[in-house]
């Protein structure tokens, strides 16, 4: 625990690259035609005729499917009105929904006959924001009665908490809906044959993608082999298959045919889903002199066209909604409402980003309204560290937490008190180039799902090389290089003799994958906990092969020898052991459940340059205190730290999903979505600090998304107090130099 | 139409679709998959190679325009002897990827930044390297690694 490895993935993606869905060269793909999907390019329209004829006359088209050729799949749970089809059929939601499928012997065949085909619309009205999804004049599904596919609400105190405060402060801010854009789009393969699919995905989970094809296509689950090759990025938007995975795998059924898709960016930006989008209106009270008594959050969380993962986004933000604070009185409320835009989904963070800013946020305009540094609120209201485990109001257990510290330590490397100075100094001398200094203290709630767990099998080879299988899914954290480390840790034996396999669904049968910031602390556990099991069975071994009893033995992981202890010229080694552990082999199983989350936390600190003239912002420091327990590998940790804080960074500053009036997208290329680049960032500067969970044996939170859960709203907190001086209480993400030169205007002018 | 081009130092002959771009000769004609598509905008630099020993982006380019030419993708920068090129070493040691699939463009885009400017600032290789994306990253390390490259050339 704890060395600097560096990864052991590299080489091979540094010189001949990964093998990625669309790099496969494997011989069941040989002579793959190509899938091309048809999508809708209105919002919201009724489907009244396909004509394929055309598309199918063009050479190289191999077979032209619509939703009319999905008789042979089970039909949609019964009652469910708001299923999501495979292909649409009878109308479409959003622009970018599938509606047909060509597949084509060349690449470039596809679009072209993609373009003959011939969809008849009725365009319905679209429902595009939220506004128009709660008034409910138009309903995306009509059986259901109502745009709002799920509600709930917290019964408290109410508005009696609120009259006892001496300052309330209400505000809505709209939590910006982004796109995750991995690098990799997204892209399958499948192939079917002797009753069998396999299927290659760029997915999180094999097993869940496994399944997915399975149900979708009516088929059973043993009938599929999902092989995950190297992924290029998911960030919770590759979890599962998705229903163009699901469409590929049929495809290759119903011709006989290998296929391979992958999605253009273009349609990538409109089809794989959205995260955050939501509306969040709170309501924060307390004393005069700091103490908040008081805090309501009250939001709208769009869904998009189909229910996907917005009812579970929306119950984490309420969920966490208190954050790190010990407030008295808490309530929390959503509504989830479907409108005609790309569906929603995880987005690292998944709900708990939207929380923490929405609190955080909260907390800096209490501050405001009482006068008082933010620093000085966030210290008066920090659940204390001789509350854990903590039960909030929202009723999560927090394990352990350290928030007072966590944000001392962030301070202090920061130098806060010199930061307020300068810009005290800026802010005298009427310095065009304004100096903004933003907090954010979180928490957030990791393992994704703990009780279902993750597995891990151990094999020692004769020959002293490991195998481990393990049904966790890395697409860049590093996972191989990790879980090498581990079974070093314990074993002693070379990280190079030992092969870390995933993603294949034959190899392993049970698997969960990864998303929640699970990987390590459950993935990571079975692994341990298997290296402990095969040390348990080697010592027996080595007992009866030396004829010695097992408390003499000594097992040295320097060297990874057994020896009995007082004769150090006599030792077996791995390969030995595995030999005599014979037909039985040298091998342990291990399923690791856990029945309770775990609770990361930190602080950040950005600082913004803003140009009062102009509105343009520029980051110049990110300081961050990330503590998610004991670090295994720092160089992993770091990295999830670094990319995290530039994706939280992205949606602060630049990054927005939009849609006109008529719920067109209109930034569906890289060209019109701001994708944060190099020259937007700053080199980010990261503190230690490593409180440990008693909920794993390794003592480990998860690492993935709290640079994400912290950077946005410090960063956007930055921004408004670069402002603040001149009457500017709050600024809408992304920071946009139009949003904030707007804002500065309208404090100068009154309005 | 035939198209000839010398990719790492071997000549490839492929008969091609006019339209054809030059990444799909160099994926399926030459079948050297490094060289990946993040996009149809030529926004991500993903497919950057080094076209006559100027960095392109292998996208926007037909591969009928680069009949004849030469084209070096991240399968030939490192030695015969399979030795990592000073850059990918950088990569490597400085964490400088993570998913990978930014990083055969993101590193022939460094290879070139460095022929350019051998010692470029932090802000200079931020410029630099403007045109090519990386989600996993936040580019701090990809910084921090074309810096750590151009110090070891320096000192070599
Ligand atoms: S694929 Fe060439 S720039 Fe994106
Ligand atoms: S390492 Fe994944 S996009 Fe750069």
């Amino acid at each position: 625990m704890g060395t600097r490895v560096v990864r052991v993935e590299d080489p091979r993606l540094l010189t001949t690259g990964g093998t990625y869905t669309d790099d496969l060269r494997e011989p069941e793909l040989t002579g793959a035609a190509y899938v091309t999907f048809v999508r809708s390019p209105y919002a919201h329209a009724r489907i009244t005729g396909v004509d394929v004829s055309a598309a199918r006359g063009v050479p190289g088209v191999v077979e032209v499917l619509t939703g009319q050729d999905t008789d042979d799949l089970p039909a949609p749970a019964d009652g469910n009105p708001t299923a999501e089809p495979m292909l649409a059929k009878d109308a479409v939601r959003y622009v970018g929904e599938p509606v047909a499928l060509v597949v084509t012997d060349g690449r470039y065949q596809g679009e072209d006959a993609a373009d003959l085909v011939t969809v008849e619309y009725e365009p319905l009205p679209p429902v595009v924001d939220l506004e128009d999804a709660l008034r409910g004049e138009t309903l995306l599904f009509p059986e259901s009665g109502s745009n709002v596919l799920a509600a709930a609400q917290d019964e408290g105190a109410g508005d009696d908490a609120f009259a006892a405060c001496e300052v309330v402060v209400e505000h809505t801010i709209v939590n910006q809906r982004v796109a995750p854009v991995p690098l990799e789009t997204r892209a399958a393969a499948a192939a079917w044959a002797h009753d069998r699919l396999t299927v290659w995905v760029s997915t999180q989970n094999a097993h869940w993608a496994r399944d997915a094809v399975a149900g979708g296509l009516g088929i059973d689950p043993s009938a599929v082999r999902v092989i995950t090759p190297d992924v290029g990025g998911g960030f919770g938007a590759k979890i599962g298959a998705d229903r163009e995975g699901v469409a590929v795998a049929w495809a290759a059924k119903r011709t006989g045919r290998p296929v391979r898709w992958v999605e253009t960016r273009s349609e990538n930006l409109v089809g794989m889903t959205h995260g955050r989008g939501q509306r969040q209106t709170f309501k924060i009270g307390g004393t005069r002199d700091g103490r908040i008594t008081a805090y309501r959050l009250d939001l709208v969380q769009d869904a998009g066209a189909y229910p996907r993962m917005a009812t579970l986004l929306a119950t984490l933000t309420k969920s966490m909604a208190s954050g790190v604070y010990d407030i008295p009185h808490v309530e929390a409320y959503f509504q989830v409402a479907a409108t005609n835009t790309t569906p929603v989904a995880a987005y690292r963070g998944a709900g708990r980003p939207e929380a923490t800013a929405a609190i955080e946020r909260a907390v800096d305009m209490f501050a405001a309204e009482i006068g008082m540094d933010p620093r000085e609120v966030r210290r008066r209201n920090f659940i204390a560290p001789d509350k854990f485990p903590h039960t909030t109001p929202g009723g999560m257990e927090y394990d352990t937490g350290e928030y007072a510290a966590a944000l001392d330590r962030v301070l202090a490397a920061a130098g806060y008190d010199e930061l307020r100075a300068e810009q005290a100094r800026r802010r005298e001398a009427g310095d065009p180039v304004q100096l903004g200094i933003g907090l954010s203290a979180y928490v957030e709630i990791t393992g994704g799902v703990p009780e279902i767990g993750e597995t891990a099998r151990l094999v020692v080879h004769d020959d002293g090389t490991v195998t481990v299988l393990t049904g966790s899914s890395p697409h860049g954290q590093g996972h191989a290089t990790a879980w090498a480390m581990l079974v070093h840790d314990e074993l002693g034996i070379p990280m190079d003799k030992i092969t870390v396999r995933h993603g294949d669904t034959d190899a392993i049968p049970v698997g969960i994958g990864t998303f929640g910031s699970r990987s390590l602390q459950l993935g990571g556990t079975a692994v341990h906990q298997a290296a402990l099991e095969v040390k348990e069975r080697a010592k027996e071994l080595a007992a009866d092969e030396l004829e010695a009893d097992k408390a003499d033995l000594e097992f040295d992981t320097a060297d990874g020898l057994w020896r009995v202890r007082g004769t150090p010229d006599i030792g077996l080694d791995w390969g030995r052991l595995a030999q005599l552990a014979g037909s039985d082999g040298l091998a342990a199983d291990v399923h690791f459940t856990s029945d309770k989350s775990t609770f990361p936390f930190g602080a950040h600190v950005a600082v913004v340059e803003v140009d009062a003239e102009t509105g343009k912002v520029r980051l110049v420091r990110h300081v961050t205190v990330d503590d998610a327990g004991p670090v295994l590998n720092p160089v992993l940790a770091e990295g999830q730290r670094q990319g995290g804080i530039a994706q939280g960074a992205a949606q602060a500053l630049l990054e927005e999903v939009l849609y006109d009036a008529q719920g067109n997208p209109v930034t569906s290329t890289l060209v019109d979505y701001p994708f944060i680049t190099a020259t937007e960032l700053p080199s980010f500067e990261l503190v230690d600090m490593a409180t440990p969970t008693p909920l794993n044996p390794l003592g480990v939170k998860g690492i993935g998304e709290a640079g994400t859960i912290g950077a946005t709203p410090a960063v956007q907190n930055a921004v408004v107090d670069a402002v603040s001086h001149l009457g500017v209480r709050h600024i809408d993400m992304p920071t946009t130099p139009e949003r904030v030169w707007t804002a500065i205007n309208e404090a100068r002018t009154g309005q | 139409m035939k198209v000839t081009i010398t990719v790492n130092g071997e000549q490839i002959q492929d008969d091609v679709e006019d339209r054809t771009l030059l990444v799909h000769f160099l994926r399926d004609g030459a079948n050297l998959t490094a060289t990946n598509i993040g996009c149809d905008t030529t926004s991500c630099g993903a497919c950057t190679v080094l076209l006559d020993g100027e960095s392109v982006k292998s996208c926007t380019v037909l591969a009928a325009q680069a009949d004849g030419a030469e084209v070096t993708t991240v399968e030939g920068l490192a030695g015969p002897d399979g030795e990592l090129h000073p850059m990918q070493r950088a990569f490597q040691a400085e964490h400088g990827l993570q998913c990978g699939f930014c990083t055969p463009g993101m590193v022939m885009a460094a290879v070139s930044l460095l022929k350019e400017n051998p010692h470029p600032t932090e802000q200079q290789v931020r410029v630099g390297l403007e045109g090519n994306l990386c989600r996993c990253t936040g580019y701090h390390n990809i910084v921090r690694a074309v810096l750590a490259a151009a110090a070891e050339e320096e000192g070599a």
